[in-house]
């Protein structure tokens, strides 16, 4: 399942084209409206999750579309594939391609949001300790923001006027995720006051977000899935 | 439901006898509310905004736990019915009305009090986040599709609620550690306040249950009215047919 959909991006590079291009747009579009390096610095873990959130949207609806234009999920299920199979598989491939699109992001907001030299604004800095973290955070973040992306984009499938639903459903419902990896992402990049130790603890609220929603998911998809 | 079918009032023997009694009640506690009851030490005139304030929360968080409530019963094979969706439909749609009204208090109180329409505190954060949730929800149950898929769409979404609010509340509360302490539980209240608070929680239950009696009655008019829409399209749709057999 998460294989078909890689080879699916692989071929089209939807995900690589667009989205990562629109994350960045989006992360210029923060400069220009903060215009200020000591803000940017020091708000910049926030502004690398808001940009995964919006790009989360379009990856999610998009990997529903994929599903939905020819009644593929139908067909998978006709096929014998279990519900909690796909739920798992789809996610799968979500992290995959939402991790390559957070690295790009952090490398350039690491780039782009570093004050001059001579301005008061605190300096990103990436130790080991701190991409350890960093790498944790991401993963977890992305687990969880893929299982509720999943679980919500495959609700919306198929329905009229899901572009608009999407958003509504899934953002409420991720702000968890936004306030902890902004959270543990300052600790790892030094910014924010925010100290390695808590950093970890936010983590382990990112962990038990996925795992909760992983479970729940598993079990509620299969009755979203069969709608009859 | 042969009684909505039928196209009848939404009204029954007890629950207009429940809506003449909250009718007296709601006037028995605006008369406690706004001049029986004495100006607070600290807040003046502005605590008795928190006769609204306080009740209407109260019912709102009532009012989700009966939408989860209902969905897990529409969800459980055995209690499977329309009539529990539909509860869970009216109770979160009063609902989200008064968590509005409970924002809107709340803030007009906090201009009062604290200087500022809102302040980024845990409580006022989380309940906001809960009237987004089911203002979606109830963006969910307006999907289309058959009553089935609707109830069991929804259902899913209420329960997947109940998993997110106690997860939104814990991070914002360790974001945002912030406090106002529930001044009824410390006892600081006069005793007429406490009455005012007492009767407005009353009054406003018996609404909630009035309010969600007629609009679920209402509910379960509009999905006959669908059906029976659907069956004259049909029967229309055959008649045509047989008038077209016999003109040729």
């Amino acid at each position: 399942m998460a294989a078909k959909d890689l080879r699916i991006e692989l071929r089209s590079r939807i995900v690589l084209n667009q989205v990562v291009p629109f994350a960045l747009v989006v992360l210029v579009m923060f400069g220009f409206a903060l215009d200020d390096d000591a803000v940017l610095s020091r708000v910049a873990p926030g502004l690398i999750w808001l940009a995964t959130m919006f790009s989360l949207l379009i990856v999610v609806q998009r990997a529903f579309a994929v599903e939905t234009a020819d009644g593929a999920l139908d067909a998978l299920q006709v096929a014998g594939v279990r519900p909690s199979g796909i739920f798992l598989g789809k996610t799968a491939a979500l992290v995959v391609q939402l991790i390559v699109l957070q690295i790009v992001a952090v490398a350039l907001a690491v780039l782009l949001y570093q004050p001059a030299s001579g301005s008061t604004g605190e300096r990103l800095r990436l130790d080991l300790p701190g991409l350890a973290l960093l790498a944790v955070t991401l993963l977890a973040a992305t687990c969880g923001l893929a299982f509720v992306g999943t679980i919500y984009g495959g609700l919306a499938a198929g329905a009229t006027g899901r572009e608009t639903l999407l958003p509504l459903l899934l953002l409420p419902v991720a702000a968890p995720v936004l306030i902890g990896a902004t959270r543990a992402t300052q600790a790892s990049l030094h910014v924010g006051g925010t100290s390695m130790r808590e950093g970890w603890a936010w983590v382990a609220l990112l962990v038990t977000f996925a795992t909760v929603f992983g479970i729940g998911g598993s079990l509620a998809f299969g009755s979203l899935m069969d709608d009859q | 439901m042969s009684r909505s079918v039928s196209g009848g009032p939404t009204s029954t023997t007890f629950s207009r006898a429940l809506g003449l009694a909250t009718l007296i009640g709601l006037i028995w506690f605006v008369a406690f509310g706004l001049f029986f009851s004495p100006d607070d030490e600290v807040q003046g005139k502005g605590v008795r905004i928190l006769y609204i304030h306080v009740p209407t929360a109260w019912l709102a968080y009532l009012a989700f736990l009966v939408t989860a409530a209902a969905s897990a019963a529409y969800m459980w094979k055995r209690t499977r019915s329309l009539t529990w969706d539909r509860i869970a439909g009216a109770s979160a749609e009063v609902g989200v009305l008064f968590m509005g009204i409970t924002l809107l208090t709340g803030s007009l109180w906090g201009r009062l009090s604290w200087g500022t329409y809102w302040v980024w505190d845990s409580r006022v954060t989380t309940t906001t986040f809960l009237f987004i949730t089911y203002v979606g929800y109830l963006a969910v149950r307006n999907l289309g599709g058959s009553h089935h898929q609707r109830a069991k769409r929804s259902a899913i979404i209420a329960l997947l609620a109940v998993l997110e609010i106690p997860l939104v509340h814990f991070s914002v509360t360790w974001w945002r550690p912030l406090h106002q302490g529930e001044s009824v539980a410390s006892g600081k209240l006069s005793g007429l306040m406490l009455f005012s608070f007492f009767v407005g929680m009353i009054v406003f239950t018996m609404l909630y249950v009035w309010l969600v009696l007629h609009r679920q009655r209402m509910l379960a008019m509009e999905d006959a009215l669908d059906d029976r829409g659907l069956e004259d399209a049909l029967a229309a749709r055959r008649s045509e047919a047989i008038d077209a057999g016999a003109t040729r």
